[in-house]
């Protein structure tokens, strides 16, 4: 099955999420024909960027009137492809909403989901990689039957670059009934309060696991983010303890983050952990196990105690100012 | 009002024991011993929780695994559920996700749930798409990524985690919720459970007792398939220090080098 047409999931927003530009960007490369499709009622207003990164063509659900996206948006896609619109592949950012997109459409298609894209190769139909045992091996996997193919693609899988595209034409995807399936509804939403850059842009992360001993240490890691003007992360242990909000966490089920230097303190290093900052430039570690797996990523592994070295190394970048 | 409450229970290789590829298949080994995923403890104790707030509801596990598997069902069964129904059935050895859904959402049906809890994700397989297709497949609204669930047996109420924080989500009954880890602490089986749990009702179906044809699962019904396994571009690990006070200065060091301070 040749591929001459895909499609990207545009993440809702008045501004395209990093992602979407990403998905956009490895589009171009695998077909000649890149379309987007997003919803919510930041469509308009996101559309001419969407273009610059190779869209001709905005699908838009609209507002849903607060119903989680997942069956929606799922719906009008799905309408798309039986009434003959639909491409040869969907790429789906591996993000909340995006997963249940992915799961919606593939019960509706009858059409499997290959998830944890985390490279893409045009070859007659696509080939996909997949990093697996945390990383040390790639899978390559593909379709076999008719398309269109879902693939679920993992954030940072590729680089955003723009193609310098005009302003795409925006038409609007209908919503079929969707039953009780649609029922779900946000009542209120919540956002915790960050200062600084956002964990998976900025440039250093500064990350603590269960090795920091209690909820009061993260302390330590925020003080350093701050100092390094980077963003604090953490592993799930520290985050399925309570230590620190979800938003935090790097890995397999949280953040993929590729930093200039990523600093892991008191983590361990599974591979569940490693699949989300493995991409960094540079890994520093400090753990007080010699043998922690952490330690065969890092370019720089201080074998200490993070309740030595971390407060050492916060007065250390205060005196340099 | 009494609920059905199902749970879906992954049974898995000890993730533990180093895992590995099947050359043949290049799919993943699960030849060994199969125990109850982790994951999914969390969405039993949940569930217990939920079952155990209103008089009259009972928890159903639902699993689909090979050669008759029940060890990760019994611990589910020790920490408190009712019964479980299992799938096993050779024709289902290679099912990609989709097929994994259609003989769940079938053996899910039988239980007549009112409210269905799987895990997000896996930690074998970690498509985590599973839930959300059994949904789509049984015609009920779902709400994955819940980190705390309520319900009065006819809505449910939950807090949806999103990249910045979380939603408030509501839907009516039946739906499916998928559970992160953490939600809940889980209950260890008490030494009286784990007794009860050897005389507990587990159905165990095959793919025709569920009205399903063997050509759409498996290995035949699979729509996908991995061509090549290579090793990764391994990251050669750099040098590693022991602490001699001196452990700070050489992390400054290493920032000057690259540049960040
Ligand atoms: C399906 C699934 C998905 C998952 N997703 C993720 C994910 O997205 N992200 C993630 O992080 N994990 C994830 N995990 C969990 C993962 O397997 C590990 O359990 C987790 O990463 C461990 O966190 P940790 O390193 O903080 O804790 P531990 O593994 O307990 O490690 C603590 C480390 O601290 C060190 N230490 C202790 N005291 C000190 C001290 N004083 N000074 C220095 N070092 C010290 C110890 O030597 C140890 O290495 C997932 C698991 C599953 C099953
Ligand atoms: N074979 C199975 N039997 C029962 N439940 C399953 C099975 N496979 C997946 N699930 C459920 O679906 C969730 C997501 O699985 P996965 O799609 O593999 O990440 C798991 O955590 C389980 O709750």
């Amino acid at each position: 099955m040749a591929i001459d047409k895909v499609w990207v999931l545009a993440e809702a927003g008045d501004t395209p999420a990093p992602i979407t530009l990403e998905l956009l960007t490895e589009a171009r490369q695998v077909a000649s024909t890149v379309e987007a499709v997003s919803w919510g009622t930041g469509t308009a207003t996101q559309a001419p960027t969407l273009g610059e990164y190779g869209a001709t063509k905005v699908y838009d659900v609209g507002d849903l009137g607060g119903a989680l996206p997942g069956a929606p948006v799922a719906g009008a896609i799905a309408a798309l492809v039986q009434a003959g619109e639909g491409p040869d592949a969907l790429l789906v950012p591996a993000t909340y909403d995006g997963r249940d997109v992915a799961g919606r459409l593939s019960a509706r298609l009858d059409r499997p989901v290959l998830t944890n894209v985390v490279g893409l190769t045009a070859e007659g139909g696509l080939a996909t990689q997949h990093a697996v045992f945390g990383g040390t091996h790639i899978v390559t996997a593909r379709f076999v039957g008719e398309g269109p193919g879902i693939y679920v693609v993992r954030a940072k899988s590729f680089a955003a670059e723009p193609a310098g595209g005009p302003a795409p034409e925006v038409v609007t995807a209908g919503v079929p009934d969707l039953g009780a399936t649609g029922e779900a509804r946000i009542t209120a939403r919540h956002e915790e309060e960050r200062s600084g850059p956002k964990l998976d842009e900025a440039a250093v992360v500064v990350s603590g696991g269960r090795g920091l001993g209690s909820a009061e240490n993260y302390a330590l890691i925020e003080e350093l983010a701050k100092l390094l003007h980077g963003a604090a992360g953490a592993s799930r242990a520290i985050v399925d303890a309570g230590w620190v909000p979800y938003s935090h966490q790097v890995g397999q089920t949280g953040k993929t983050v590729k930093p200039t230097v990523y600093l892991a303190c008191g983590i361990s290093g599974a591979t569940q952990h490693l699949v989300g900052m493995k991409g960094a430039k540079n890994i520093v570690a400090v753990n007080k196990d010699q043998d922690a797996p952490i330690f065969s990523v890092a370019d720089l592994g201080i074998v200490g105690d993070v309740h030595k070295v971390l407060p050492a190394l916060i007065e250390a970048l205060k005196a340099r100012g | 009002m009494a609920m059905n409450v199902v749970v879906c229970v992954k049974q898995i290789p000890d993730p533990a024991a180093p895992s590995s590829l099947d050359p043949g298949t290049k799919t993943l080994n699960r030849s060994g011993k199969l125990i109850l995923d982790d994951s999914d403890s969390y969405g039993v104790e949940m569930a217990l929780q939920l079952a155990g707030n209103v008089e009259g509801s009972e928890v159903t596990l639902v699993s689909m695994a090979p050669g008759g598997e029940v060890s990760g069902l019994r611990t589910a069964l020790a920490m408190g559920a009712a019964r479980a129904i299992l799938v096993s059935d050779d024709s289902l050895a290679g099912s990609d996700a989709l097929s994994t859904a259609k003989v769940l959402a079938a053996a899910i049906r039988r239980a007549e749930p009112d409210l269905v809890i799987a895990a997000t994700e896996s930690t074998d397989g970690y498509t985590g798409t599973l839930p959300v297709q059994v949904a789509e497949l049984l015609g009920l609204p779902s709400v994955t990524f819940a980190k705390s669930v309520a319900t009065d047996g006819r809505n449910l109420k939950v807090e949806r985690q999103t990249e910045a924080g979380y939603d408030e989500v509501e839907c009516p009954l039946p739906a499916v919720v998928t559970v992160t880890a953490g939600v809940v602490e889980p209950r260890y089986p008490s030494f009286k459970g784990i007794m009860a749990a050897k005389s507990k009702p587990v159905e165990t179906l095959t793919v025709s007792d569920l009205g399903l044809d063997a050509s759409q699962v498996g290995w035949a019904g699979a729509r996908q398939e991995i061509t090549d396994v290579s090793e990764a571009e391994a990251r050669s690990a750099g040098e590693v220090v022991v602490d001699e006070g001196d452990g700070a200065e050489r992390i400054v060091a290493f920032l000057e080098q690259v540049k960040v301070v």
